[in-house]
């Protein structure tokens, strides 16, 4: 089982290296805003999510995935429907 | 009743504008500010009155001025005027288009040709048409701007696979729908670091899960493959690949773009296309300009020849005197010289101008994985004693720039 919990604190694993601006990670952190990512930072770690997870996330879904939280609602949904 | 404050919508660009303010600031003369006062020959122009030689203009093949280019261009002006002042679907289509049409059926031996006003807007439109909702469309991440927008514009599913990873592309082409509607789409050359793509590997994983192939050859024409067709000729993957994108604003030397393709239902396309209705054509001296290079590109064999061997003697060139390039060897006809970073680059660049040598610097994001770039693309028409005094302006703008040049092993 991958619960949302779980989903959550691999994420922040993932996203910690990239952090180079040393901002506090909770649920509401934003990838552009806070962490001041640029696209080609966020595409890199979206793919080593989907790989993490073996899912598909479309590039097209990002610009409603904002936060750290979004991210982690739409991998945990993702990682359910495939069972 | 006084109104509300009007917010101003340029704020956003503030970071950017004190970016580029201190870069200025420095005392470098603006890279993206370079006004071309006079330009004497594809390889030479007058920059802040400086004779100047041009290694940043893709004019692989040197067709700019070329006299039977001209000629057209001169003739098509009087015959046609100045402009069609339409869309190609309306009033836009003059004898001139149809007839670059056929040139460009001809050239890469296929029964469709679509001319777009640029290539930026034939990749938007193709892309952006080809794959509609429900569908796929599965990207280099290395892919340039206007297929990334191509990708915006449509309402597909839009996934990225690593820049030439086989197995990344293939591992992500398994984790889509079997059934869905699946467009690839890679280029021949990546005009960032020079590089070239494994195309035969890349097309028969895109084949072997169902999907079309688009394939960009804007910095392939002219001079890969027995015909000049591109990268994709050279590999001998013409029969796997659907769609071929292509650009005027390189090896052809004027502007426009173009789609070619042997798909049965390809003419309907016009219909749908928005960036190819929804704008006016090009002007008839550009398309008949356009027309006669593509002709003498087709034969040029001579120029490709003496291409490859002034590309060579730049690659070989920067790499014995220590510079760091992408590529090991020349893959294309664009030589990229590894920076350290933004500021070196631009010191690097901004010296190179003043010895009178242009090229291109590119950095993130442009660039793929923050790397910062001077990024040099060679000329047929570039002399070997042209390509000597660069190399010798190199040398003397690095120790000026205080770039660290490594032993040659
Ligand atoms: C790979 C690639 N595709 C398309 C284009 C767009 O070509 P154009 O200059 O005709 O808009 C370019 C040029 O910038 C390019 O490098």
């Amino acid at each position: 089982m991958t619960d949302r919990a779980t989903v959550y604190a691999r994420i922040i694993e993932l996203i910690e290296p990239l952090n180079t601006k040393k901002v506090a990670l909770t649920e509401a952190t934003s990838f552009a805003g806070d962490m001041e990512m640029d696209s080609l930072t966020v595409m890199d770690l979206v793919a080593s999510m989907e790989d993490e997870w073996d899912i598909m996330i479309p590039l097209n879904l990002l610009p409603d995935l904002e936060t750290i939280g979004q991210v982690a609602d739409a991998v945990a949904g993702l990682v359910a429907k495939k069972g | 009743m006084t109104n509300p404050p009007v917010l101003d919508l340029l704020a956003k660009y503030d970071p950017l504008i004190a970016e580029h303010a201190g870069l200025l600031s420095t005392g470098i003369r603006d890279p993206f500010g370079i006004v071309m006062e006079k330009v004497l020959s594809p390889t030479e122009a007058i920059i802040k009155g400086r004779h100047t030689i041009l290694l940043g203009t893709y004019n692989y093949m040197g067709m700019t001025f070329d006299a039977d280019v001209i000629e057209a261009g001169r003739q098509a002006l009087t015959d046609f005027g100045a402009g069609t002042t339409g869309s190609r679907v309306l009033n836009g289509t003059y004898q001139t288009h149809a007839a670059c049409e056929e040139a460009l059926k001809d050239f890469y031996g296929m029964s469709h040709a679509m001319v777009f006003s640029t290539g930026y807007q034939a990749n938007l439109g193709m892309v952006s048409t080809l794959a509609g909702k429900g569908d796929f469309i599965i990207l280099d991440a290395d892919s340039h701007a206007s297929i990334y927008d191509g990708c915006k514009m449509s309402n597909a599913d839009i996934v990225r696979f690593r820049h030439n990873d086989v197995a990344d592309l293939e591992k992500r082409l398994k984790r889509l729908p079997p059934e869905a509607g699946k467009l690839v789409v890679l280029e021949g050359v990546y005009s960032m670091l020079g590089d070239v793509a494994p195309l035969p590997e890349l097309v028969a994983v895109a084949k072997a899960h169902g999907a079309m192939v688009l394939v960009d050859e804007a910095h392939g024409m002219g001079f890969f493959g027995e015909h000049g067709r591109g990268v994709y000729e050279e590999q001998g993957v013409a029969d796997d690949v659907d769609f071929v994108v292509g650009t005027f604003s390189k090896s052809v030397g004027t502007v426009g773009g173009f789609c070619v393709s042997n798909h049965p239902k390809f003419e309907i396309l016009r219909l749908v296309c928005r960036p190819y209705t929804f704008t006016a054509s090009l002007p008839p001296a550009v398309i008949a300009c356009s027309t006669t290079s593509i002709r003498k590109l087709m034969t040029a064999h001579d120029k490709r020849a003496r291409l490859w061997e002034a590309t060579r003697r730049l690659h070989g060139g920067l790499k014995a005197r220590g510079f760091r390039l992408a590529t090991d060897t020349p893959e294309s006809a664009i030589v990229s010289v590894l920076m350290p970073d933004q500021e070196t680059t631009a010191l690097m660049w901004s010296t190179l101008i003043e010895l009178g040598v242009y090229v291109n610097m590119s950095r993130p994001p442009a660039t793929p994985a923050g790397v910062f770039l001077l990024r040099c693309s060679i000329c047929a028409l570039h002399s070997d004693e042209q390509i000597d005094i660069v190399l010798a302006k190199f040398e003397q703008a690095a120790q000026m720039a205080q770039l660290a040049l490594h032993e040659h092993a």
